[in-house]
């Protein structure tokens, strides 16, 4: 702020001096908290989320050990359930576990060594497909990885 | 540039630009921009349109670059890369809805500006080139419409991108060319998918640049276009810095506001993952700046006399298109008389003729 | 009976599939020639199945067929049996369908006991007794132009088993002598059973042979009422079994296993109102106030919460999504709790609250999780609204005070420069 020389200047021009000031400090205020509006989503945009993967293709179905050789168990895929089954000590199948029909749960029959689905009696083999009862089409089968002792599950390419 | 001596150390900060200049010389660039100059008269709020048309493209590009930050395109997980940026990306909503918002009104303002310059008459010599620059990037524009639409690989994307290369295809002898060229194979699927990607996210983007750059540079070399008759010596001008651009500033501050509430009110939908297999949704049809000359299509009999009808309504449009190109060189008769009158009817048919056209394709 | 048929159409098929008239047939020649009435057996049988494969009238008839001379065509010592008797009629077609060696020249897989089984079904044993008026053989599946079980013209496709046996069993005046209803098929077609076939095309949904049986066709008896059901009806079978209900109900006076509640022909969708309310079945043996009403009153209450939270958590995620959030995610996690409200109807039938506990439990806990997802999204929704709020007010500043500046710097009236500058260049 310049100094001014002591001239008996009139109040008047001095609020005339302030309110350009005001001016002065709301126009850069205003601006700046505008850009800041602006530039605050942008930059919390470019940080990544937590959960950093767009949708499931790959799950973590637990280890080797956990399940025994004719048997299946039901894990979470992304927000629906799969059917992971061990058919003996080396080979593995998992599928979509939401039946075609009226998308209950189906489950692994180790009697039968199919899979069924308690709703309404539908039954499909360990290709997925369906052997009887309602279900109009076949379950999507997943593809099955062992890395060293994990099992997981993963969408066919 | 003549060399400069030492000169006296006035205030700090000069030593700065003074050393920038000697480097860069952008001091000539800021003579040059002082001198620009905006006549003022009944018409010049219309020239805010391009200012407005240019703004919304950085907005597209600032916001595009941000989305690719996260999107995937394949087929795979391209729906799922949009889903992740609605739902999990902070502020991905924003930016997203922002994106798709802004490119509808970069290009109902890119129609309002070549309007604005149909009936102000601004196309005249020596503007032609300028005309012509204009009209290929309102093509552009169009173009990254339509490739941008299918992005997000949704139902509604899909099939209007089927019924549009489908529209192609049926161009007179290129027309299979064309749409293997721009479906990437013989239907719309992953391939498609990845071209259009590159046309929107670096070819169009390139040309657009270049064509933006010459556009603008036209407009510094004739300055800014006066009504017909008037000369712009006999009006009053309005210094461009900085007294346009800053109300250009209130103009694309209200243009922000516009979007962000849009944006937050209106967000964009995410529609349903494209499944080729199932049926075209009812109703399908092409974004709102194709609808006109779908609907147009939709209207002409299979057969007129003997010719088919689509071929009829595309060489039609083909027609038009290149009538519209060529303006000025029409506007004004050999013997130099602007056919003015002419002009102008040309331009009101053609928007009403798009306005009734949209609305009905809508309503139907 | 599927398969069997299934390899019969495929051997139709693939023998060239047009009807292969026999060379030089003089029953069909003549016949054809004929006034209606004689004349109606050869136009039928360009659609039979038998004469696809090379049969025609004399296979069945007998006769010659080489002969033009009626005679001889037509004449005992040629083998003619003519128009056989009805109470004749189930041998008559048994005499190929019920020997394998001719059968398997045709359709190895197809059953040949269905003349076994018919004599065992009480319009086989009215029969046997004289009484023409039940059904034989060609009263199902038509004469002269019999089609295959699966060709859906066939009367007995499973789309119209139903119709036919309602043609005599829905006549008042031929039911009348048997004492038996004839409602049954209004019934039926008033049920959900009918409905998942008609309308959702599941071929496999019961008609009148799914459960009375279509040869040996014969009510079931009380006790295999459950059984019957069971058949497709699985789990609520198992848990019936167990239940308290199953001994009351296969008793004789009991009612039959599960048409107590549920009613045999007419079988409707079941809801809460059957355990409580002016229209329960529960009441009609169960005094109000009694144990087993108030447990059937609990149960109906529990499922009827269970429905309501799950429909609040849906309307409240539709809400959501309306105003542009993205909660497909927990619109999924809805279904999860209608999975659960499906398997409290089912336990329901074991008659213990116990068993339906846990699927309740389970099932409020992601009702109210989804709510919750629900909430937070209008939650969000709000807070975005607000953030526009903020930053369009912060844009009012801004333009407000460019507004000033453009004021202040053009209070001099500098804004307009007179002169013939064009442009900067």
């Amino acid at each position: 702020m310049e100094t001014r020389p002591d001239s008996g200047v009139t109040p008047r021009i001095d609020s005339r001096q302030d309110r350009r000031t005001v001016v002065s400090w709301l126009l850069g205020g205003g601006v700046a908290a505008s850009l800041a509006s602006f530039f605050y989503p942008v930059i919390r945009f470019v940080n990544p989320p937590a959960v950093s993967e767009a949708s499931v293709n790959e799950v973590d179905a637990g280890k080797v050990q956990d399940l025994k050789p004719n048997s299946g168990k039901i894990v979470k895929f992304g927000n629906k359930p799969a059917l992971l089954v061990r058919i003996n000590d080396t080979e593995w199948k998992a599928f979509s576990a939401v039946c075609t029909h009226l998308n209950c749960t189906v489950q692994y029959r180790e009697s039968r060594h199919d899979i069924w689905c308690a709703c309404h009696n539908g039954t499909y083999n360990l290709n997925g497909q369906v052997v009887s009862g309602p279900p109009p089409r076949p379950l999507e089968e997943l593809a099955v990885q062992i890395r060293g002792d994990e099992v997981v599950i993963s969408r066919r390419a | 540039m003549t060399e400069r001596t030492n000169l006296p150390a006035t205030e700090s900060k000069n030593k700065t630009l003074d050393w920038l200049d000697e480097r860069t010389g952008w001091r000539m660039v800021r003579d040059l921009a002082d001198h620009k100059v905006v006549p003022i008269h009944a018409g010049t709020a219309w020239y805010y349109f391009g200012g407005i048309t240019l703004f919304l493209l950085g907005i597209q590009v600032i916001t595009g670059v941000l989305l690719l930050l996260y999107y995937r395109p394949t087929v795979a997980e391209a729906f799922d890369s949009v889903r992740f940026i609605m739902t999990r990306v902070q502020f991905g909503w924003l930016i997203r809805s922002i994106h798709s918002w802004s490119a509808n009104l970069l290009i109902l303002a890119a129609f309002v500006h070549m309007f604005s310059v149909v009936f102000t008459h601004a196309y005249q010599r020596p503007r032609e080139l300028t005309w012509l620059t204009g009209i290929a990037l309102l093509g552009l524009m169009l173009g990254f419409g339509f490739s941008g639409y299918l992005l997000p690989w949704n139902q509604i994307s899909y099939f209007a991108t089927k019924v549009g290369t489908d529209m192609a295809a049926s161009v007179p002898i290129a027309g299979p060319a064309i749409a293997q060229f721009l479906r990437g194979g013989e239907d719309v699927g992953a391939a498609t998918l990845t071209r259009f990607f590159a046309f929107h996210v670096m070819i169009l983007p390139l040309i657009t640049f270049g064509l933006v750059g010459l556009h603008l540079l036209l407009v510094q070399f004739h300055g800014m276009s006066t009504p017909s008759g008037v000369s712009p010596s006999q009006l009053a001008q309005m210094k461009f810095f900085p007294n346009f651009f800053l109300r250009e500033l209130v103009i694309w501050y209200g243009v922000l506001a516009v979007l962000g509430t849009l944006a937050a009110i209106f967000p964009w939908e995410l529609g349903q993952k494209a499944d080729p297999f199932a049926s075209a949704p009812a109703g399908i049809r092409p974004e709102w700046y194709f609808l006109a000359e779908f609907y147009t299509l939709k209207l002409i009999p299979s057969h007129v006399w003997f010719f088919e009808g689509e071929l009829l309504g595309l060489l039609g449009f083909g027609l038009l298109a290149a009538g519209w190109v060529a303006l000025p060189f029409w506007a004004t008769s050999r013997d130099g008389e602007h056919r003015a009158r002419l002009v102008t009817g040309a331009g009101v048919f053609l928007i009403c003729y798009l306005a009734t056209f949209t609305i009905l394709g809508y309503l139907k | 009976m599927r398969a069997p048929a299934i390899i019969f159409l495929l051997y139709w098929s693939l023998s060239g599939g047009a009807p292969s008239a026999p060379a030089a047939d003089s029953c069909m020649t003549c016949h054809s020639a004929m006034e209606e009435g004689a004349k109606g057996p050869a136009t039928l049988i360009k659609n039979d199945v038998h004469f696809a494969h090379g049969l025609s009238c004399a296979d069945c008839h007998g006769g010659d067929r080489t002969s033009d001379d009626p005679t001889i065509a037509m004449s005992k010592p040629k083998g003619f049996k003519g128009k056989p008797a009805r109470t004749a009629i189930p041998k008559f077609c048994a005499s190929c369908h019920s020997n394998p060696d001719i059968m398997r020249k045709f359709a190895p897989g197809e059953r040949v006991d269905q003349y076994e089984l018919y004599r065992t079904s009480v319009h086989g044993k009215r029969l046997a007794a004289g009484d023409t008026n039940v059904a034989t053989c060609i009263d199902c599946h038509s004469v002269h132009d019999i089609r295959a079980v699966k060709d859906s013209m066939s009367p007995v496709y499973p789309l119209h088993v139903a119709e036919t046996c309602s043609r005599c069993h829905s006549d008042k005046q031929k039911m009348a002598p048997y004492k038996i209803p004839t409602d049954q098929f209004e019934e039926y077609r008033s049920s959900v059973h009918w409905e998942a076939m008609s309308k959702r095309g599941d071929l496999s949904a019961p008609t009148c042979a799914s459960c009375h049986g279509n040869h040996g066709a014969k009510p079931p008896e009380v006790e295999s009422v459950a059984a019957v059901c069971g058949t497709c009806h699985v789990t609520f079978e198992e848990l019936y079994e167990k239940s308290v209900h199953k001994a009351v109900f296969s008793g004789a006076g009991g009612g039959g296993g599960c048409i107590v509640c549920h009613s045999n022909h007419g079988i409707h969708q079941p809801s809460t109102a059957m355990l409580v309310g002016p229209h329960a079945v529960c009441s009609e043996c169960h005094d109000a106030g009694t144990a087993p009403a108030q447990t059937a009153a609990q149960m109906g209450a529990w499922i009827d919460a269970l429905d309501r939270a799950l429909r609040q958590s849906d309307t409240v995620l539709a809400h959501a999504e309306e105003s542009g959030m993205e909660v497909s995610e927990a619109q999924m996690r809805v279904t999860d709790g209608r999975e659960d409200l499906v398997k409290a109807r089912l336990a329901l039938h074991a008659m213990d609250p116990g068993e339906m506990r846990k699927p309740i439990d389970a099932g409020m806990a992601i009702a109210t999780e989804t709510l919750g997802a629900g909430q937070a999204a209008l939650r969000e929704r709000d807070y975005r609204r607000m953030g526009l709020a903020v930053s369009v007010i912060l844009i009012g500043i801004a333009i407000l005070a460019i507004r000033f500046l453009i004021r202040r710097i053009e209070s001099n009236g500098n804004r307009e420069i007179r002169g013939p500058q064009q442009g900067p260049l």
